[in-house]
């Protein structure tokens, strides 16, 4: 069993740290770009983060920062800093398979637009990082190739779907890293790694470039070592994108500099609905501690109430699987992807290309998407499941009429060990808190808040105002630079 | 027992813009195979749809040329399902919500004679929604190839409600509306290019009977005459299935317009379910009163509306109208010219433009855009005879070369000698005077009241006069003799 320690590694330190170093010329991006590479080689074989890493490529880009910075033309705080990508986001030239046997040798044409923003930004793009199965899961396990394993605990899974992003970040892989969450997988992850893990609110960041598994709900975010990295690289990636109808035309403030400006004290709701059966003893413990910090920094904290909370999962379920359900149908053999080559006819070579390139989740996923959408229970499923949905969000707007933040567990118990919830059901509850900010379009973060008896990080979810970004993380940072908790490192 | 037909029709037209529906690449047709693609047209993965707001503008001014109500919100919904000419295996269409509802196509039926004006009718409209288009699949020996150049093309399509009652509708309704979209500049509705499909619902009832009988789809009707002509071998088929005791199969048919004969595509027992619901992916997009006020002021005078005020305002009789209103340029060419050529001369202006300059344009193979001949040529041309100056052989003399060199009538008239010399009125008298010395027989006629009898007097005035004196001159001075004699 590792127990967490503290490490003045370079590919343990935050971006802030060592934007500073490169600032300074104390490092220079190849430096640190090797140390991570170097980290990555020795660790990865027990990790398995990543799907793949180009080390050419991130040296080259390494040493571009290098010569920019050494002409007076650095771009901000991200130059020359390695940056991992879940396998959902296009990096031209790149690999791109969602985890999937449908796209294990699909190479991206063309960059996301979070991709081109980092690149923008002068981060080094670094390595494709695992998940689950086109993002259908909270393990890893669902990754057609191979199980992502938590730092901390190498029987025990990192989370996920973002499991690779978290899991990389946590042994020093990169130093921070992208993920995206539909209904937890940034956030759940992050708890399970003892990492920062940041949602922005739904149409903040664009999706142009990000794998669809359903539209609605997906939001790429960062995965970094503080919340103060969460802010600079959340800079990076927010605003308006005109390939993206779902991206909102809002203003983007300064967030790192909305971490000294605004001091509190807020009031705080903490919803009974989240702190019922099936919490960890322990984790309920620690995020009870970081809320009584709040209280002691003189934050008023109040009971909300969040009634619809109990439909979250199903609704979810049936909103993320409809959709799921036809943005997937473009996977099917004929342009691009797995083809069977084993198919007589169109119609054969649809059912046998699938069969063959997806998954028994995404499978499953698929099937229930598709019966909700069918003529007949299109009104007794989507419809009415979208009805609620609009029930869940005005939950969480009247709480805001009282509170300005709410907090909750991330997850009802830290990571779990491999092959512990074969259950799908079982494997579905580990978002329940999660989940509702995503069928709201709010904003959430998960902030490491302690470590379970058995070494496990523990995360506590703050949870914000629509497009209030900048509230939000500097009521987390309050928490997290007060704290070392996101500072720890396991010992591989 | 007697039987009625009714119709509807399923039209699509594609809009012409330049990008595609939802994604920057240009739309067109006739180029390599895929290459009017990108990753948005291919589906590759992660890509998003972002909406043409001219192909909204397009079918806004299509729904306001037609009299539709338009929605307060254009609205994107996913129509699922797999086929390889579509990339998504799901199109973005409209379901619950089109953007147009209600309105009407006005067509004339043909009249008792080629120059009488026939019954106008308006079509009622269910429904136009926008949505796009899908690749092409091109079948080899072995293999299947698609290409997605069309892919994604803006297309809008058009539903009738089923109340034509005839093939001679169907074709007018066709007709019309092809007009009306040229006319909006929405679409060029070639058909060969496929910017205009047309699918038909037909049914037969007995007369009287208010409940639709069991409809089959033609499709494949890839001409207006075509449609015509398969909708009335469809009604024929039908009732000589019915007349033999037979029922009507719910199906989709497939005509062959070379062969005139139809056969089984598919029964409606394989009905898809499409599993509409919004597109996630798309933001709906109001359209308030600015929006359609804006629209509005783009929308052009619709050809039936020009062919009545053509009839008044320039006394131009139904044949005339008939040719000029239903093409934009041609109509506003023959304003210009018929405004250039002052007042009375309205008619000559016309006859001019349909009879001499299509011909010639025609056997050249020329667009009216390319016409050498302005509408000034032929209000100088139209001027110069009302004058006298131009006699009728010298003037058809004088367009031709005019429509070669484009140079104006009056210089060729100088050019080549061909004004009519001014006569002299005791030279002319001569004439006639012999003529009437001569030709007893035809005076005796016309004096007995055979009006027609006169133009055997004409002739060898003509002659004598080598063919340049004026005819109104010559008819006016052989009256007043006769008169007098």
């Amino acid at each position: 069993m590792s127990t967490a320690t503290m490490s003045s590694e370079l590919f343990n330190k935050s971006i802030a740290e060592l934007a500073t170093l490169l600032e300074a010329r104390t490092i220079t991006s190849v430096e640190l770009t090797q140390a991570v590479i170097g980290r990555t080689q020795a660790v990865e074989e027990r990790i398995k983060a990543f799907n793949s890493f180009d080390t050419g490529d991130a040296l080259a880009q390494a040493a571009a920062s290098d010569v920019r910075r050494a002409a007076g033309q650095a771009l901000g705080p991200l130059d020359g800093i390695p940056i991992g990508i879940k396998d959902v986001i296009a990096v031209t030239g790149q690999p791109l398979t969602a985890s999937s046997k449908m796209l294990a040798n699909f190479v991206s044409p063309y960059d996301a637009t979070v991709t081109q923003k980092l690149k923008k930004a002068g981060a080094v793009i670094w390595g494709r990082l695992n998940l689950d199965e086109f993002a259908m899961g909270s393990s890893t396990e669902n990754s057609a190739f191979h199980t992502t394993r938590n730092p901390y605990n190498l029987d025990c899974v990192p989370g996920g779907s973002s499991g690779g992003s978290a899991a990389a970040l946590a042994a020093g892989e990169a130093i921070a890293t992208l993920g995206s969450d539909t209904g937890g997988s940034i956030r759940q992850p992050a708890a399970l790694c003892g990492v920062v893990g940041l949602k922005p609110t739904y149409g903040l960041v664009s999706r142009f470039g990000l794998i669809a598994f359903a539209s609605s709900l997906d939001q790429i975010g960062p995965f970094t070592r503080t919340v103060e990295d969460a802010a600079i690289t959340l800079q990076a990636i927010a605003g308006h994108d005109e390939r993206d109808s779902t991206s909102f035309k809002v203003e983007i403030p300064d967030y790192r500099a909305a971490l000294k400006t605004k001091k509190g004290p807020w009031r705080i709701g903490i919803p009974k609905e989240y702190f019922g059966e099936g919490l960890d003893p322990e984790v309920a413990a620690a995020v009870e501690k970081a809320i009584s910090f709040y209280e002691k920094m003189g934050c008023e904290i109040k009971n909300v109430s969040l009634p619809h909370t109990e439909y979250g999962v199903g609704v979810y379920y049936i909103i993320a699987t409809a959709e799921c359900s036809s943005n997937l149908s473009r996977y099917d053999g004929v342009r691009y992807g797995h083809r069977s080559t084993d198919a007589d006819n169109i119609v054969d070579l649809y059912f046998k290309s699938r069969a063959e390139g997806f998954g028994p989740e995404v499978k499953r996923r698929i099937i229930l998407g598709t019966y909700v959408l069918s003529s007949g229970y299109y009104d007794a499923y989507y419809l009415r499941a979208q009805k609620v949905r609009t029930l869940i969000r005005q939950d969480f707007l009247n709480a805001y009429k009282e509170v300005d933040a709410i907090i909750t567990p991330t997850t009802p118990t830290p990571a779990f060990k491999r092959g512990a919830k074969a259950d799908p059901l079982a494997m579905y509850l580990c978002d329940v808190y999660t989940i509702g900010v995503n069928l709201a379009g709010l904003p959430g973060i998960s902030v490491p808040c302690g470590f379970s008896s058995g070494g496990l990080p523990i995360g506590m979810q703050l949870i914000g105002q629509p497009f209030k970004e900048a509230d939000l993380l500097a009521i987390a940072n309050a928490y997290d630079s007060a704290h070392d908790w996101a500072r720890r490192t396991p010992n591989l | 027992m007697k039987y009625e037909a009714v119709i509807g029709l399923e039209v699509h037209v594609q809009i012409k813009t330049h990008s595609k529906m939802f994604t920057r690449v240009a739309a067109g047709y006739g180029q390599p195979a895929n290459t009017l693609t990108d990753p948005v047209v291919l589906a590759l993965p992660g890509v998003l749809p972002v909406m043409n707001k001219a192909a909204l503008d397009a079918i806004i001014k299509a729904g306001l040329l037609l009299g539709c109500d338009i929605a307060p919100v254009c609205k994107w919904d996913r129509k699922n399902y797999f086929y390889p000419d579509s990339p998504k295996n799901y199109q973005i269409s409209q379901f619950d919500q089109p953007i147009c509802l209600n309105g009407s196509v006005e067509i004339e039926l043909p009249g008792a004679a080629r120059n009488i004006q026939g019954e106008h009718k308006k079509i009622a409209l269910t429904r136009i929604h926008l949505e796009e288009d899908v690749g092409k699949l091109n079948h080899e020996a072995f293999d299947s190839l698609v290409d997605y150049n069309r892919a994604g093309t803006p297309l809008m399509e058009i539903v009738s409600e089923p109340v034509i009652k005839s093939a001679e509708e169907a074709y007018a309704y066709l007709t019309s509306l092809r007009a009306t979209m040229i006319y909006g500049g929405i679409s060029d509705c070639d058909m060969e290019k496929g910017q205009l499909r047309c699918d038909a619902n037909i049914s037969i009832r007995p007369v009287g009977e208010t409940k639709l009988g069991t409809k089959v789809e033609l499709k494949n009707l890839n001409s207006i005459s075509y449609v015509r002509d398969g909708i009335a071998h469809e009604i024929q088929r039908q009732l000589a299935v019915t007349q033999a005791g037979g029922t009507i199969v719910q199906e989709t048919r497939d005509y062959d317009g070379q062969t005139g004969t139809s056969q089984s595509l598919r029964s409606k027992e394989m009905a898809h379910d499409y599993r509409y619901f919004p597109d996630p992916d798309l933001m709906p997009v109001k359209v308030d009163a600015a929006w359609k006020a804006r629209i509005q002021g783009e929308c052009p005078e619709l050809p039936f509306v020009k062919q009545t005020r053509f009839q008044a305002e320039y006394a131009l009789p139904y044949t005339l109208t008939s040719v000029l209103v239903w093409d934009r340029a041609l109509a506003a060419y023959f304003e210009e010219a018929a405004k250039l050529a002052g007042p009375g001369k309205a008619q000559a202006v016309g006859n001019w433009i349909v009879n001499d300059l299509q011909r010639e344009l025609g056997a050249a193979k020329l667009d009216l855009a390319d016409s050498k001949v302005r509408p000034a040529h032929i209000a100088e041309l139209v001027k110069l005879i009302d004058a006298g100056t131009l006699l009728s052989n010298a003037a058809k003399e004088v367009f031709i070369a005019m429509f070669a060199s484009g140079e104006a009538p009056a210089a060729i008239v100088a050019s080549k000698g061909l004004a009519a010399a001014p006569i002299d009125n005791a030279e002319l008298e001569g004439w006639c005077r012999e003529a009437i010395a001569a030709n007893a027989k035809s005076v005796a006629e016309f004096k007995a009241g055979k009006e027609s009898a006169i133009n055997g007097l004409k002739g060898p005035i003509m002659k004598a006069s080598k063919g340049k004196a004026n005819p109104k001159l010559v008819d006016e001075t052989l009256r007043r003799l006769l008169a007098e004699a």
